[in-house]
């Protein structure tokens, strides 16, 4: 229908309608600078408790014999070698296990095999870790562990280590299936043209092709390994405190387990001279290593794409 | 009628009863050693590619002496799931030319090629009924392992496709595999670069990506990973439908030039290039069945000259005459 006669109103909205949409674009916005000011405000919290932890502490106390925050003694080394100790097992358990889960999904499961399997997965990064936890103190150390090393502590480091493996496993194995399927199918069929077996291009084409997303699964986990709390608090750094020890069959705290139990009070912390502050600091220290670690991943990710 | 073009001709028409008395025939004296078989007749530049022992025995005037078959396939069907994409094709390729498949899309020329090194595996569901001969072996039994197969049948693709690695390494790829020596892998490299007409253009960036070619180099850099491992044939899947003119001329005077050495099978969806490089020519159709399903089917194969020049079937003609398609 033609109008005969048009003005600038007849194409005006009303203006509560005009208010409705205002409004709902305001809750949006409002919506997303929470998340902004939420991650501002514990960037805040932390770091300004981590400048009165650092700023009055002897800086001596910062190396000794171990961890025993109420007496004052915060050496740091203690709880990073256990740290790294911990993460380093876990991704010597889940990154070859990892990689070996997206390899065979991707390269050789049946699609039918993959679509019960892949869920199957990914169900298992849900478990929660404090079942893990409890996996490494009621299994792992008793049933397994205790049948190789006859003087291994039930707290320790190794069975930590071996719970977080297993909780990284489909982070890691989910990641790489992806980054495995993203290589062009046309690329395994250019090798397997040239006569090559499934496993040869599985090695030689698509390990390289997927390379920097294999990194970033396994930059990913180690974050992920490092971060972990519950299981570490369970099967291995349970107690407040820490001796400076390098055995993996001993208990030790990590940052990690470090900040639960002060967090927990378990050391009633406050009013101790520095001990409540350290947790900061040590929250701090966690965030910059995986900040760190997140950069240093994504320039090694963005070189290995780079290079051809 | 052209009695040795019934004999490639799948059509099942009235003639049916003369070719299959005639076909068998023809197998005989095929199995026979040296014999003269008449199985196929195109003019043209056939003495450089015939075997010499035989065309010194047989050649009657006019007539292209046997120039060995390659590949014998019969009833070949091709089902993906139950699907059937393809149906009793029967054709043989001569070696040492080139055979084109062409068609209208989705007529199963490309799922034809890829039964020749038995590609259609890496395909879930994909099956294969039917045989085909390769130099008497069948393709689809049990003790044939397929990437046996693939080192002596190669493949070049529809799009270019090299690896993520540099152009050595592409061409090495291959070579490698065989367990062909550090040392003589540079050979290797140079001699298959110069068959395809690359060397010079790239012989000063050899460890660079091939990533930096154009889509032309990159074809011609597959064609050189093809034959880098001195395959018995080369398959060509549309190897120029993504390459404008020029590149497509060049990768054309290559696969002439080749013949020479490889038996070569292309499928290609442009007429004119199948009338530029090909020896013979097979032409598929395809029909729709009651549910929708399309199967594709053999329609002619003849020379390449018979063909394009005076056709048997109906629907060849109105396919190359561009009135179908």
């Amino acid at each position: 229908m033609t109008p005969d006669h048009l003005t600038a109103a007849d194409l005006q909205t009303s203006l509560g309608r005009r208010i409705r949409s205002r409004t709902v674009r305001w809750l949006f916005m409002g919506a997303a600078a929470v998340t902004v000011l939420v991650s501002a405000l514990i960037i805040w919290t932390v770091a300004s408790g981590a400048w009165t932890f650092i700023s009055q502490v002897e800086l001596t106390r910062l190396a000794d014999i171990g961890w025993f925050p109420r007496r004052g003694l915060f050496d740091l080394t203690t709880l990073l070698v256990n740290s790294a100790q911990i993460s380093v097992i876990a991704m010597a358990v889940a990154v070859p296990s990892g990689f070996g889960a997206a390899f065979y999904l991707s390269e050789y499961a049946h699609p039918r095999v993959r679509r019960v399997m892949k869920p199957t997965l990914e169900l298992l990064a849900s478990v929660p870790s404090v079942v893990l936890g409890v996996f490494a103190i009621s299994f792992i150390t008793p049933s397994i562990l205790t049948n190789f090393f006859s003087d291994i502590n039930f707290f320790n480091k190794l069975a930590a280590g071996i719970a977080v493996g297993l909780l990284v496993i489909p982070l890691i194995a989910s990641i790489s299936e992806d980054a495995l399927r993203a290589v062009p199918q046309a690329l395994r069929e250019a090798s397997a043209g040239l006569g090559a077996r499934r496993v040869t291009t599985s090695i030689r084409v698509v390990l390289p092709a997927a390379m920097s997303g294999l990194m970033a699964a396994t930059i990913v986990g180690f974050s992920r390994a490092i971060g972990e709390t519950m299981v570490v608090t369970i099967a291995s750094g349970g107690g407040d405190t820490s001796l400076y020890n390098l055995s993996l069959y001993e208990s030790g705290g990590t940052l990690t387990s470090a900040m639960a139990a002060l967090g927990l009070g378990t050391d009633q912390v406050a009013g101790n001279n520095l001990a409540f502050q350290s947790l900061f600091f040590l929250g701090a220290l966690l965030f910059a290593m995986t900040l760190v670690l997140n950069m240093v991943g994504d320039v090694i990710v963005r070189r290995l794409q780079n290079r051809y | 009628m052209n009695p040795e073009k019934a004999l490639m001709t799948q059509e099942p028409d009235a003639r049916a009863s003369d070719v299959s008395d005639a076909s068998d025939a023809t197998a005989s004296e095929v199995s026979a050693p040296g014999a003269p078989a008449a199985t196929a007749g195109t003019t043209g530049a056939t003495g450089v590619h015939a075997r010499i022992d035989v065309s010194g025995v047989a050649a009657a005037p006019g007539q292209r002496p046997d120039a060995g078959t390659v590949f014998e396939c019969a009833d070949v069907d091709v089902y993906y799931g139950d699907f059937r994409a393809l149906r009793d094709v029967s054709l043989d390729v001569a070696e040492h030319e080139v055979t084109a498949l062409i068609g209208p899309s989705g007529c199963g020329k490309t799922t034809f090629l890829r039964c020749f090194n038995r590609m259609n595996d890496l395909i879930e569901g994909a099956r294969v009924d039917g045989t085909i001969h390769y130099h008497g072996v069948n393709l689809y039994q049990d003790e044939v392992d397929p990437v046996e197969v693939r080192r002596r049948v190669g493949m070049v693709f529809q799009k270019p496709n090299p690896f993520p690695k540099s152009i050595y390494d592409n061409i090495a790829y291959g070579p490698r595999l065989a367990g062909v020596k550090r040392s003589e892998l540079d050979d290797v490299v140079e001699g298959s670069l110069t068959r395809a007409a690359l060397w010079d253009e790239v012989k000063d960036r050899l460890k660079m990506s091939a990533y930096g070619l154009s889509g032309g180099q990159q074809q011609r850099l597959c064609i050189a990973r093809a034959i880098a491992v001195q395959p018995d044939v080369v398959l060509m899947d549309e190897p120029c439908s993504a390459l404008d003119p020029i590149a497509t001329g060049r990768i054309e005077e290559l696969i002439a030039e080749l013949k020479n050495d490889y038996t070569i099978i292309i499928v290609t969806h442009n007429m004119q290039q199948a009338a530029r490089i090909s020896d013979m020519t097979a032409f598929f159709s395809v029909q729709a069945n009651e549910m929708g399903h399309r199967t594709g089917e053999l329609v002619e194969y003849a020379p390449t000259s018979l063909i394009f020049t005076n056709p048997d079937d109906p629907r060849t003609e109105a396919y190359i005459t561009g009135r179908v398609g």
